[in-house]
């Protein structure tokens, strides 16, 4: 392994990782938001909207995110759709997490027991009261260790959108090794690269598992 | 609905077919040649000596942590040059996918043995049983519904998983879609919505059954 080819690499490395902090992070954002509204269809089983829901969980957890970029990128173009390499990067990581966060925040949801609820109104909580101060800090508890490993999952998940022409990490280190051939080095700066993006991660999860773990205590 | 007719053509179906095949081979031998290393890996998972377990958990730490796709870059490409071995790249995914099985099966594997109170294998010895019968007839049925639902899932993560292939070169259900798709780029220009649609369902159709498997399996087990 040549370091000065470490050194000289490196640069381009940190803007990979800002495209594969910039996709992930919108991503992510969109796929918690759309968590949320399908745990949220899901726990209140709301007719037509609960089929629904059920159905785009299932497609989007038992495809691969490769197939549904490569539909959204190259198929839908084809309907008069076009959209960026990077719109489709977020539509796909949001469309594949969202149905993974709806499980985790059902998960939650479910976690808390009925006589709970029932014991809020009987003491007189108003409908909002229960669910703010009775089924959302407990839930929240209890799905936060699965919410973090999903943010993990989608931010290597993401390693896929250099497929489709995004600048990304996997997508740097692909251009190095078939330009210049520094294996290692492109290797080497890979794996660092992914290292100091998800350790932190993780670590701040285990941290934040310990901190929110009232409801089990 | 225009360029759809293009399904209607029966070599499309049994060329993507022939595809999904090749997919559903390799997960199934990644599957079947992870068994064994993920048994293996959870028993030294269970062991006593530190360097053991401190070697499998920076095993299972750095599969879990490293997206697949750098697994398979880094197998592909780097065991290449480091031992100047060329792997195919089926080779390199199989080994790839069987290290990335073997780490997360022998997670499952740890977690089933540990749960297993050690005053069922003291009874055992008390009550005259032998290891061997031990392990088979007490351990493995306990282990085994601990560990069957998330294998099963994990089954699916590996299928879904198989779709990064096509990178690396190997022709499976999509590089085969993309051949199809860039051969009538001509007469079908709008191939490629109706193709990878019908791959994105092909994957649906193999994962989804397995995925009902393991919730029942879950909800059968759960409460034993």
């Amino acid at each position: 392994m040549d370091w000065s080819y470490v050194v000289q690499y490196a640069p381009f490395f940190v803007n990979a990782a800002y495209m594969t902090l910039f996709i992930s992070f919108w991503g992510i954002l969109l796929a918690i938001v759309v968590g949320a509204v399908a745990s949220a269809i899901e726990v209140s089983r709301i007719p037509v909207l609960y089929q629904v829901t059920r159905v785009y969980i299932e497609l989007s957890r038992n495809t691969p995110l490769l197939v549904q970029l490569y539909f959204l990128y190259y198929g839908l173009p084809k309907l008069g759709l076009l959209l960026s390499a990077e719109a489709c990067s977020i539509i796909g990581l949001a469309f594949l997490g969202g149905s993974y966060m709806a499980e985790a925040m059902r998960g939650g949801i479910e976690s808390v027991p009925k006589v709970q609820v029932e014991s809020a109104y009987v003491l007189g909580f108003s409908k909002s009261q229960v669910l703010w101060r009775i089924i959302f800090p407990q839930s929240l508890s209890t799905a936060i260790p699965g919410i973090i490993a999903n943010v993990i999952f989608l931010i290597k998940e993401s390693s896929v959108v250099s497929a489709i022409a995004l600048a990304d990490v996997m997508y740097v280190t692909k251009d190095i090794i078939g330009m210049n051939y520094d294996t290692y080095e492109a290797l080497f700066l890979l794996v660092v690269t992914y290292l100091i993006i998800l350790l932190p991660i993780s670590i701040i999860g285990t941290v934040l598992e310990r901190r929110f773990d009232y409801a089990r205590r | 609905m225009q360029g759809a007719e293009i399904l209607l053509q029966a070599t499309v179906w049994s060329r993507l077919l022939k595809g999904l095949w090749v997919t559903v081979w390799i997960a199934v031998a990644s599957v079947g040649f992870s068994i064994p290393v993920g048994l293996i890996t959870g028993w030294l998972m269970t062991r006593k000596s530190v360097i053991v377990r401190g070697l499998m958990r920076v095993y299972l730490d750095f599969i879990r942590i490293m997206p697949q796709l750098a697994l398979l870059f880094i197998v592909y490409y780097g065991f290449a040059s480091a031992w100047n071995i060329n792997f195919s790249a089926l080779t390199a995914s199989l080994l790839v996918f069987v290290l990335w099985g073997g780490a997360e099966l022998g997670d499952l594997v740890r977690g089933a043995l540990e749960s297993i109170p050690r005053t069922q294998y003291e009874s055992a010895y008390v009550l005259g049983l032998s290891s061997w019968q031990t392990f088979t007839k007490i351990i493995l049925p306990q282990a085994l519904r601990r560990v069957l639902p998330a294998s099963v899932n994990l089954a699916t993560r590996i299928v879904k998983t198989t779709s990064l292939l096509v990178l690396l070169g190997v022709v499976e259900v999509i590089k085969v879609g993309q051949q199809i798709i860039d051969a009538n780029r001509f007469q079908y220009p709008s191939a490629s919505l109706w193709i990878y649609g019908v791959i994105f369902f092909m994957y649906f159709i193999v994962c989804w059954p397995l995925s009902i498997v393991s919730r029942r399996l879950e909800k059968r087990w759960s409460h034993e």
